[in-house]
């Protein structure tokens, strides 16, 4: 009696068996325009780890119940000035660490960044807690302002942090630091390039998903330690878990706190993946893409798993990395694909949103 | 006393936060007054509709309604169309926005639609459902004019002929048609608007058969002859055949009003007033109250010969026409909140459940809500567009709600509460902010790019303040249950 | 106001309701006279709810296959199909939760959804919504219909700022001014109210049916039916007991229809009774104990429970019953003095009951008691683990769960009690009522406490489960020794089970009763005849 499709859309939900059918279109287009399909499935490769950490900062932030957390440009400040402080003490140039080997020398400047960007992260990320456990009911319109703003914030900052590394600054007696640094001399590709080897005429990014999936790994040991089965249920019943014995406001700020400092791991990532730091309003909506991401892969504003960050992440990078080639050989030289991830990002989260009984429901 | 002023702080936290930044950044740029207040008075014709369009939906319990950018979309749909088709000057304007009215209504009702799947999450809902609609605005101005439908202009259109250019010039076409209906002309529309609206009702009261009062009807018409008339006469018209006032002349114009009108509301309390009091009669003369405000008006005449005030008022020149339709709007908001419809608003938006049970459809008051904001927004954009004489086709809505929000809360508005007087002060404060911040950032900082980012992180920074405090003040609500009433559940279940 | 018998403002004969196959009402009779006070009694449960809710045309009603019988308003047949229809009849209803907006003004308030307005050039264009509003007549209507109540308040002033017992007068106000009104419904309008502020009430009702307006006046407390009422119906368990005009009845007779059914044997006696329960050896003791729970306050309890007995605590719903064990386990806030097995609990700390070894079955099943998404053996296992540190594995240096064990005691779980699933991984919201009653009863006893809060056993599940799940309780008492308090709205139920029975009411202790009193002894210590003496058990 049913009619398959309708099953499929009622279990999937509408946005995601359309952007999956999408996905399957690009693949035969791209296909159709005689591609370089494999060249294109190293690019899906490479984004999907770039990006994987910052979707993953989702994970935390729904379980504990904070909802979708537009406002990981809190921890990804935190990422960034780690960055910047690695570069500034050039750490990837010190001779001692470059003598064992150069990629090593980058390795102990990405990690180091890392370090220092969670320590921030982890400050900010209590704080930030702190805030929206005074706000519960409506974190997601908060935390949205409440990451544009430190980006605005930070705009002013960068202007006048004292960094003197001829890297970071403008050449030309200009004030403040670049808008995009290029991390050529510190740790680009590092991952990218750690035990890489082409498959075919694939490449793998070995060192990047390595450190993708460890990261999931760990976040899913969490999930399942005490701590984060008493987390996940502070989220989806905070009454059972008072009733359990679990103070419900410091589960929310570990959540909290870990999508913060995730959030700044997952820059440093994506960063070295890129090549480039983008500091000022380059961060901006990066909380809205890694939602996107999440809910793509079958998340809603109260469940995030592990599997809808792994697959929702593909999908979408997937798409992007797709769909420029695809959409120029339609209209050469536009920027279609750029206006299609506008139109998916937020109308998944639109869909997801609208999902949602919010509030005092429709009566 | 004493409590009473720490409230007034209190309250007034934001405003005050933001007049000590004005005032302080104001000094700090070095600039001359007659700079800053003829810059504002530009920037208030400008942006004072589309705040004043924000209104509504908070009346209505919807919140700040980020979907305006979805107006601002429409206006600029119009506006290229009847730029493509070669219209001009006021008519062309006119054109534009009856052409915009039905797009934005269109939208505004579906985007009511969507707000009434995400009750409690219009807010992230707008902000998100506008970056979504600026996607499909880009598919329809890059791909779908000239790539589906065939448009041949040169000027308008990127070389290859799909895709709208980058900016669009109004300067031949619709700008300032707004700004520069000459005040004789206002006059005489209004004129002639006044014994049309006479008119139909009297037509419309004898085809119902209900009784017409004619004494008052003629005595309306006299009124309206007599104010025409007036025109006639010769310093009258050439001092209307203008169509910028001297803000010299309107604020002395604004003084007489002031003062005429308390005259007025005395006499006719002497006259009524041997009628006997009315029990409920609502707006009774206050004695007190007429009189401070006819001193009012003659201080701040009297001020007029101060002379540095002297020296910014000749220079400043407002554009009649735009802030009559700025009056006009506030006007509606008040008027609105009289009638039937706007009762049910201001229901809806205290308490839904209330709303419901009183038999107002809920549902359908917040949609009519946002296609009033929709349309307003459209309008507002249009003035804005016909202001500035350019369009950047990409760029020109995007920041429309941010600044026009942010504007709205620096006036001491919130998510659940804004006046129009709110709205008209938090402009004067924003935008005389936004002046002098490039200004004084370069001077205390030695780069104007400071001032830049810190007024964009004012604008930010107060939405969210806006928004947390919102979240902040509301009850913390036990997350749990009330005790149901047990009946319905033992036998539901 | 005698009018000759046949008249009848508002006629409803053999009401019959069913909610899933579960009948609710079984041709039930409710006569109103005009200008009539009239008592509509029961205990929870009983239907009359229901029973207004058909009298409204509530969506409820009718979106779950409508209801058998009659309705006649002025003696013509009539169908009430939507709450507006209601209205237009002349039907009013005062709602429990106040239904006024603060931030409007009294006379707002009362006009709400209907204000009165007059045309203008817009409205004529545009339609009747666009007229503007004639507030000096609806300040003269506010007025008229404050005054009629006597209720001496300005009205143009804002509610937010007015004491509680000024609301109930206002939502009045507002009925009363719907033109045409001739029947009004209060359901427990005193509930809210102090002494004073019910005494003005029951005032206001007598001049509203002084001027031929009939109330329909739903209570629990008996001394004010016996103050104001005319007469009265009593519903016990969806049926029609009696209808009764007040000056031919009593107090005690009352109570007595309200409660009247015969103790029905709910379990077996085949477990053996060795238990001994000392007087003196007590595992929960209050003292001046509140909670501050809303609907469900406790105002000042003292009370032992002694060490191995069943208690039963009852009372009708709002008295406060449910705040008992709520408080203690933390959830609502509580103050007193709460010692568990000599132990002073405090309070204030999160979980510290769970660290004496209390456990707790909450009422609220689906909002409190289980993760709904998660599955059966989660539900199950949870409590004990945070609690206890149980079914999890030390790797390095972290707490991981383990997996293994929480099966093997999640599926022993099952076994024991019967849980009807398709396994545990089974999401709880999946189950059925009963089933989910189970496994919010498994959680408590992998806590293995030796005292055990079981609020509300046998809400919304069937009767095969109810006596399951009791059974289930005396066995845990008999044979472990656990000490058991039921706190239920069913009387019927701590009858069957309990060794003593405590009555609340008004967040005070009426009484303790043994299960063998009179019903009249139960209906008037649930009508709140006595408050706060004791009566020796």
């Amino acid at each position: 009696m049913r009619n398959p499709v309708k099953a499929l859309v009622e279990k999937f939900g509408l946005p995601r068996v359309i952007i999956v059918s999408f996905f399957l279109f690009l693949v035969v287009a791209a296909g159709g325009f005689k591609m370089n399909l494999m060249q294109l499935l190293s690019d899906c490769l490479r984004r999907w780890g770039m990006f994987g950490i910052l979707a993953l900062a989702m994970v935390p932030a729904v379980q504990c119940g904070i909802g979708l957390n537009f406002g990981i440009s809190m921890g990804i400040v935190g990422g960034l000035l780690g960055g910047l402080v690695v570069i500034q003490l050039q750490i990837a140039q010190n001779p001692s660490l470059v003598s064992v080997s150069p990629l090593f020398a980058m390795w102990v400047a990405i990690l180091l960044a890392i370090l220092i960007g969670v320590v921030l992260a982890s400050g900010i990320g209590y704080l930030y807690g702190l805030l929206l456990n005074r706000v519960k009911g409506s974190e997601m319109t908060v935390t949205t302002y409440v990451g544009f703003s430190i980006i605005a914030f930070m705009n002013m900052f960068w202007m006048l942090l004292p960094f003197t590394d001829g890297e970071l600054i403008w050449p030309n007696a200009g004030k403040g630091l670049r808008n995009t640094i290029s991390l050529a001399s510190s740790f680009s590709n590092v991952m990218n390039n750690t035990l890489a080897f082409k498959l075919g005429n694939v490449t793998i990014p070995t060192g990047l998903l390595l450190f993708f999936f460890l990261m999931c790994f760990l976040v899913w040991l969490f999930m399942r330690s005490k701590t984060g089965i008493a987390m996940s249920a502070a989220g989806a019943n905070p009454m059972f878990a008072r009733a359990a014995g679990i103070n419900v406001n410091k589960m929310r700020l570990i959540g909290t706190t870990l999508s913060t400092v995730l959030a700044a791991v997952g820059i440093l990532v994506y960063a070295q993946g890129f090549g480039f730091m983008q500091l000022y309003n380059g961060p901006m909506m990066m909380g809205f893409t890694s939602v996107a991401a999440v809910l793509i892969g079958g998340a809603s504003p109260k469940r995030a798993r592990i599997p809808h960050v792994l697959i929702g992440t593909f999908l979408f990078q997937g798409i992007l990395a797709l769909g420029l080639p695809v959409a120029n050989q339609f209209i050469p030289e536009s920027n279609l694909s750029e206006v299609a991830r506008l139109i998916i990002s937020n109308g998944i989260i639109i869909y997801a949103l609208s999902q949602v009984k919010g509030g005092s429901g429709r009566e | 006393m004493n409590k009473k002023a720490t409230d007034f702080l209190i309250h007034n936290m934001v405003v005050i936060l933001f007049l000590i930044l004005c005032v302080a950044a104001t000094y700090f740029s070095k600039q001359p007054l007659t700079f800053v207040v003829s810059e504002l008075f530009t920037r208030i014709a400008r942006n004072s509709f589309i705040v004043l369009s924000l209104i509504i939906p908070v009346i209505a319990g919807m919140g700040l309604n980020f979907g305006i950018v979805i107006g601002a979309m429409a206006a600029q749909l119009a506006i290229f169309l009847t730029t493509y088709w070669g219209f001009t000057g006021i008519s062309g304007f006119l054109f534009t926005a009856v052409l915009a009215t039905p797009f934005a209504a269109f939208f505004g009702f579906l985007v009511g639609k969507l707000f009434n799947y995400m009750k409690g999450n219009e807010m992230i809902g707008g902000l998100v459902l506008g970056y979504f609609a600026d996607g499909i605005y880009q598919l329809v101005f890059l791909f779908i004019f000239g790539g589906v439908i065939k448009m041949n202009n040169s000027t308008l259109m990127i070389p290859t002929g799909v895709g709208v250019k980058n900016t669009i010039d109004l300067k031949d076409t619709v700008k300032y048609a707004l700004d520069t209906v000459p005040m004789l002309t206002i006059v005489e529309v209004g004129f002639y608007l006044a014994l049309l609206g006479l008119a139909g009702t009297v037509i419309f009261k004898l085809a119902k058969k209900q009784p017409v009062d004619w004494k008052s009807v003629i005595g309306k018409a006299a009124i309206a002859v007599a104010a025409y008339a007036l025109t006639f006469v010769g310093p009258v018209e050439r001092f209307l055949s203008a169509d910028r006032l001297l803000l010299l002349s309107a604020v002395e114009l604004g003084c007489l009003v002031v003062a005429l009108w308390q005259v007025f509301g005395f006499i006719k309390w002497k006259f009524q007033g041997r009628k006997g009091a009315d029990e409920f009669a609502l707006n009774s003369f206050n004695r007190n109250k007429a009189i401070a405000n006819v001193l009012l008006a003659a201080v701040v005449y009297g001020l007029t010969y101060v002379p540095s005030l002297y020296k910014v008022l000749i220079v400043v020149k407002l554009p009649v026409m735009t802030y009559l339709c700025i009056g006009a709007l506030c006007c509606f908001n008040n008027i609105l909140m009289k009638t039937r419809l706007g009762q049910n608003m201001r229901t809806v938006g205290q308490s839904r459940t209330v709303a419901n049970a009183a038999g107002i459809d809920v549902d359908k008051t917040r949609i009519i809500a946002m296609i009033f904001s929709t349309v307003l927004a459209s309008w507002g954009q249009l003035i804005f567009l016909q202001n500035v004489g350019t369009i950047s086709t990409y760029g020109a809505h995007t920041q429309v709600g941010q600044f026009a929000i942010a504007a709205l809360l620096v006036g001491g508005a919130s998510v659940q509460r804004a006046t129009n007087k709110q709205a008209l002060l938090g402009i004067v404060l924003f935008h005389t902010l936004f002046i002098v911040s490039p200004l004084a950032g370069k001077e205390l900082f030695g780069d104007p790019v400071i001032g830049e980012y810190f007024r964009v992180f004012v604008s930010y920074g107060v939405i969210a303040l806006a928004l947390a405090m919102h979240a902040w003040k509301k009850p913390a609500k036990p997350k749990g249950h009330v005790a149901p009433p047990q009946e319905k559940n033992v036998k539901a279940a | 106001m005698e009018k000759t018998k046949e008249s009848y403002v508002l006629k409803m004969d053999d009401i019959a309701k069913e909610y899933y196959g579960n009948r609710v009402l079984k041709g039930v009779n409710l006569h109103i006279r005009p200008g009539e006070i009239h008592a509509l009694m029961g205990e929870n449960g009983a239907g009359k709810s229901t029973l207004m809710n058909i009298l409204f045309g509530m969506p409820v009603i009718h979106n779950t296959g409508g209801f058998e019988g009659t309705v006649e308003v002025d003696g013509k047949p009539v169908q009430i199909d939507s709450p507006l229809k209601a209205m237009e009849l002349g039907i009013g209803m005062v709602h429990q939760e106040f239904m006024l907006i603060p931030g409007f003004t009294v006379t707002e308030n009362i006009k709400v959804g209907r204000e009165i307005s007059t045309p203008n050039l817009a409205s004529r264009l545009f339609g009747r919504s666009m007229e503007s509003l004639d507030f000096k007549a609806m300040r003269r209507d506010a007025k008229k219909a404050l005054k009629t109540i006597g209720l001496n308040i300005e009205e143009y002033i804002r509610v937010a700022g007015l004491p509680v017992g000024y609301m109930q007068f206002i939502e009045i106000a507002r009925e009363l001014d719907k033109t045409g009104i001739r029947l009004l419904v209060l359901d427990e309008p005193t509930a809210v109210l102090t002494e004073s502020e019910a005494d003005r009430l029951l005032e206001a009702m007598r001049v509203i049916s002084g001027q031929g307006i009939a109330i329909i006046f739903i209570t629990h407390r008996l001394d004010e039916v016996m103050a104001v009422a005319d007469s009265m119906t009593i519903l016990r368990d969806g049926e029609f007991v009696a209808r009764k005009d007040i000056k031919d009845t009593n107090v005690v007779e009352i109570a007595e229809l309200m409660i009247g059914r015969k103790v029905e044997k709910l379990i077996d006696d085949d477990v053996a009774d060795t238990r001994t329960i000392r007087d003196d050896v007590i595992a929960v003791s209050l003292r001046g104990y509140r909670v501050d729970m809303p609907g469900e306050n406790v105002r000042g309890i003292d009370l032992d429970i002694r060490k191995g007995e069943i208690l039963g605590i009852g009372g009708l719903a709002g008295q406060g019953k449910l705040g008992i064990p709520n408080g203690i386990m933390g959830l609502y806030k509580a103050t007193g003095k709460v010692s568990i097995n000599g132990d002073t609990l405090n309070l204030d700390k999160l979980g510290d009951a769970l660290d004496h070894k209390v456990a707790f079955v909450s009422e609220d099943r689906r909002g409190v008691g289980l993760l709904l998404d998660e599955s059966i053996e989660q539900n199950i296992i949870f409590s004990a683990m945070q609690t206890n540190g149980k079914f999890l594995k030390k790797v390095a240096w972290m707490n991981l769960y383990d997996g293994a064990a929480a099966k093997s005691h999640a599926e022993e779980m099952v076994k024991t009690l019967d849980i009807r699933c398709t396994g545990i991984r089974q999401p709880a919201g999946a189950l059925s009522g009963g089933n989910q009653q189970k496994v919010c009863l498994a959680r408590a006893l992998t806590l293995e406490p030796d005292i055990l809060f079981v609020s509300e056993p046998t809400r919304g599940i069937d009767i095969g489960a109810k006596k399951l799940v009791l059974e289930y309780l005396a066995k845990l008492n008999r044979e472990l020794g656990m000490t058991v308090v039921i706190v239920s709205s069913e009387l019927m139920e701590l009858r069957s089970v309990s060794d003593r029975i405590a009555i609340i009411s008004d967040g005070k202790l009426a009484c303790i009763l043994r299960p063998d009193d009179s019903d009249a002894d139960f209906g008037l210590a649930m009508s709140g005849a006595w408050k706060g003496g004791e009566k020796d058990a």
